[in-house]
């Protein structure tokens, strides 16, 4: 029994106002508001936070033997991601991984070829993740309907929260929407064209296909995504399919994240998923050189979804920014830093060999005094031993705020840069950089989690690492902290 | 364990003004500095047999030292020990006298900063690979937030609400600014108000822009010899009675660490004690000079040095006991605070003071009958990867 079993979501906090845009432009609002990835996140780094929640809903020490990134925005063109989302989880090297990038239903194809892989019997279990941070060319239409977003699924041949009944997949070269090798905004033809030429053509021949293949009618679905560039198109092509809009159609996140690029069919189903009952059908699609199609069926693992730092969670918790930070963390506004000299020197060797306390956020336990310690040491900082340590990941732990301070010397696309000496559950300290928070909410005793963020960016060099954010459950903590007074 | 203490004395001394000396080289630094010792211990450079420099950033090797001086042919060496660097320069020139390896030795320490163009000084960054390393990654805070992260603990852990908190730390900026204004080789030679340290827009909560040393130039040098030659120099010569260091390793990595004080500090002073074999600090000592980089710091100092009991600063501070006419006159030349903090020239700069003192040649400053002084530095990555340096004075 293939399916999916287990998802997970990473909705950057930061919210770009669609009004903030238009008003800048003097253009139409297209409503809502957009999940804007902060200025220390990438694909990469939703990827890597998306694929944590996915693994801690699922089952942490579930054997994944499969990594896929599907994006269109990877920070490398030339260097795998999948290989970085696989080191974060700490798997093993013989884990099978690759980008797919260059289309927006990458995540759908690395569904189809998961699906082969447990088929084959290469694999039990493989992790999926669509991420895309897309930049529309300021004052168009693109920049406001784009939002960043990740989404994580894990496909494996035992206990499915959705079990695939069935897949059909169409290739159709068309060119709607591309960027070629120096473009960093998104290009397209006229959507007149775009829409009814291609995601409406390409999509009701091949619903229509998969629909008639396995004598399905549109009825036999509770729910049906048809991920396109709008909602109204969306309406349209369920319509003209013989779906019900008002009942079937999941209504994509639009108003509040925008359109999430390779994350957008995950995002959708994330909607229907959380939703679900056992035994709802979903018709779930994509769209992009093509459409991928799969018939779902909810069974009663669907309780998995049910925490409290699922999607809504994620789209509750939000900081709204202005459109010039929007604009300066997209480097599209070059800002003064304070002077400061330059962080130390990058090592590629050095990063390498200290990979595992990186990326994995590995540190050691002594077997003697049982102190943990980060970053690991040869020699125990609590007894003196040496050498006589078991391996210990603060990957998934949570943890509180011991002391904390701001910084305003250290230079920040988003000011004061703040710290925070974290207390883990079980053990174990680090000092971190604190992220996603205002200063004001700053607390001793804050409960707080670890994300995967960019530390520093040169043009030389990315430096990806852990910082740490109020923990989602702890959101009371977030008010009546201390105020910073200039 | 013998120590160094009476073995060594300080016969000559020198410091430059402090301060954004835009028109001094590394070069003219050392010369007025070293010169200003040779004038005061009556010797001339061909005395001098060994020399130490201590810079972090202003020179890589012992030429920066040798060349401008025109020591030809001398040993000379560079030390390096972060904010301890003067003190260490120091150091390892009354070492090689007390093992009697020569007589006249020169110790030099400086520092010229403004040629940056940073805000602060070099923090992480010169520090290099250490067992705290996580390569690149790792986040490049600055030296307030270190000292802020300390504060915001010691605050909540006495009960002391941060409003109330910053205004005892005010009463210390208060304290060296009045020093340093009665001293004319301060950066900053000017009063400063209570509302106004509490008015400064903030560096790194809760620490305002007051609550922080300067950055500046400056040099200081000193001229030791045999603790049983001294007088042939001068009538009035100072003793060495303690030099210690006490180098931290990583115990902020346990979770036992309470951010409230600096071990490093409090094993510097033990040791520093034992040497120079004070029982009761607070009341031998005369003056001291401390590591008051923020105001957060000297705080922190009056409890780790064994000045104040624990919790208990903000009496003493209330109390005036570290002011110019207190119990323990504390940084009389006005600190860290007035001086700013060109790293190497920092800890001579403060023996300095405390020589002069001690002679009784600190002008409007003076304390009465001086008879022990005491320095103090820390330095490094705060907390746990710090070094703590301390010197005991008498006459």
């Amino acid at each position: 029994m293939i399916g999916i079993t287990s998802m997970g979501v990473h909705i950057p906090i930061y919210r770009l106002n669609r009004e903030n845009i238009a008003r800048a432009w003097q253009t139409r609002s297209l409503g809502g508001e957009k999940a804007v990835a902060g200025y220390d996140e990438d694909s990469l780094t939703m990827a890597v936070n998306a694929a944590q929640h996915c693994v801690a809903r699922g089952n942490r020490y579930t054997a994944i033997q499969g990594t896929f990134f599907a994006s269109t925005t990877s920070p490398y063109k030339e260097k795998q991601a999948a290989t970085a989302i696989a080191a974060t989880l700490d798997l093993p090297s013989n884990t099978y991984t690759a980008d797919i990038t260059g289309s927006l239903r990458g995540a759908t194809m690395a569904m189809n070829l998961a699906t082969g892989m447990i088929k084959g019997g290469m694999a039990e279990n493989v992790i999926i993740v669509g991420s895309d941070c897309r930049l529309g060319m300021p004052q168009s239409d693109h920049e406001q309907r784009f939002g960043d977003a990740a989404v994580a699924v894990v496909m494996g041949n035992s206990d499915p929260i959705a079990e695939v009944k069935a897949s059909y997949s169409v290739y159709d070269e068309f060119i709607d929407q591309w960027r070629f090798e120096n473009d960093i905004f998104v290009r397209s033809w006229e959507e007149r064209f775009t829409i009814s030429e291609g995601y409406m053509r390409v999509l009701k021949r091949s619903v229509t296909e998969f629909l008639e293949k396995g004598g399905m009618k549109p009825e036999d679905f509770s729910k049906a995504i048809f991920p396109g560039p709008d909602y109204r198109s969306q309406i349209g092509l369920a319509k003209s399919l013989g779906f019900d809009p008002k009942t079937q159609l999941v209504q994509p996140l639009f108003s509040s994240v925008g359109h999430g690029g390779s994350a957008e069919p995950l995002l959708t189903l994330c909607v229907a998923l959380e939703q679900a009952n056992k035994g709802d059908r979903i018709l779930f699609t994509s769209y992009g050189d093509g459409s991928d199609l799969f018939v779902l069926e909810v069974t009663d693992n669907i309780e998995r979804l049910k925490d409290s730092q699922g999607l809504k969670a994620q789209l509750d918790r939000r900081l709204e920014i202005n459109y010039e930070k929007y604009l300066s963390w997209r480097n599209l506004l070059p800002i003064g830093l304070p002077r400061r000299p330059e962080p130390q020197m990058r090592s590629v060797p050095r990063r390498w060999r200290e990979q595992k306390r990186i990326l994995a956020l590995c540190g050691n336990k002594c077997r003697n005094c049982g102190t943990i310690q980060y970053p690991p040491q040869r020699v125990c900082v609590g007894c003196g031993k040496k050498d006589d340590f078991d391996d210990y990941s603060f990957i998934g732990r949570k943890g509180q705020v011991f002391t904390f301070a701001t910084d305003r010397l250290s230079p920040s696309k988003n000011p004061p840069t703040m710290s925070a000496v974290v207390e883990f559950e079980g053990g174990g300290r680090m000092i971190t950089e604190l992220t996603d928070c205002e200063p004001d909410a700053l607390k001793i005793g804050m409960p707080a989690e670890i994300t995967f963020r960019k530390m520093n960016q040169s043009t030389e060099m990315i430096d990806y690492f852990w910082k740490a954010r109020p923990l989602m459950d702890g959101l009371k903590y977030l008010e009546g902290g201390v105020h910073e007074r200039d | 364990m013998k120590g160094i203490r009476d073995k060594v004395a300080i016969v000559g001394m020198g410091c430059t003004r402090f301060g954004e000396l835009w028109d001094k080289s590394v070069e003219d630094l050392i010369v007025e500095a070293a010169y200003e010792a040779y004038e005061d211990a009556s010797i001339e450079p061909k005395d001098i047999e060994a020399a130490w420099l201590g810079t972090v950033q202003s020179g890589l090797t012992a030429i920066s030292l040798s060349a401008p001086l025109k020591l030809q042919y001398l040993p000379v060496t560079r030390v390096e020990n972060m904010c301890c660097t003067g003190t260490e320069a120091l150091r390892a020139a009354a070492y090689a006298v007390a093992a009697g390896v020569y007589d006249v030795v020169l110790a030099v320490g400086v520092e010229k900063l403004k040629d940056t163009g940073w805000m602060g000084v070099q923090g992480s960054n010169i520090v290099g690979e250490t067992s705290l390393g996580v390569a690149g990654a790792k986040p490049d805070f600055s030296a307030p937030e270190m000292f802020a992260r300390l504060a915001v603990r010691y605050f909540s852990r006495y009960g002391i609400d941060i409003e109330e908190g910053k205004r005892y730390l005010a009463k210390i900026v208060v304290k060296n600014h009045h020093n340093g204004a009665l001293n004319q080789k301060a950066h900053y030679q000017k009063e400063v108000t209570e509302e106004q340290v509490l008015k400064s827009p903030i560096v790194a909560y809760p620490l305002g822009i007051l609550d922080s040393c300067g950055v500046s130039d400056g040099a200081s040098a000193a001229i030791l010899t045999r603790a049983d030659m001294a007088k042939k120099f001068r009538k009035d010569p100072i003793y060495i009675k303690a030099l210690a260091v006490s180098t931290g390793a990583h115990q902020e990595l346990r979770d036992d660490y309470d951010y409230t004080h600096l071990e490093e500090n409090v094993q510097a002073a033990q040791m520093a004690y034992k040497e120079a074999g004070i029982k009761d600090p607070r009341k031998e000592l005369s003056i001291a000079e401390v590591h008051d980089c923020f105001s957060i710091h000297e705080m922190l100092i009056y409890e780790d040095l064994g000045w104040s009991s624990r919790g208990q600063a903000k009496e003493d501070i209330e109390a005036g006991t570290f002011t110019l006419g207190g119990e323990l006159p504390v940084n009389t030349d006005g600190g860290l605070k007035c001086f700013g903090h060109p790293l190497g020239a920092s800890g001579l700069r403060m023996i300095y003071e405390v020589y002069k003192q001690l002679q009784e040649k600190a002008g409007a400053r003076q304390v009465k009958n001086p008879h022990l002084g005491m320095t103090h530095n820390l330095g490094g990555i705060v907390p746990g990867a710090c070094i703590g340096a301390c010197s005991i004075l008498g006459n």
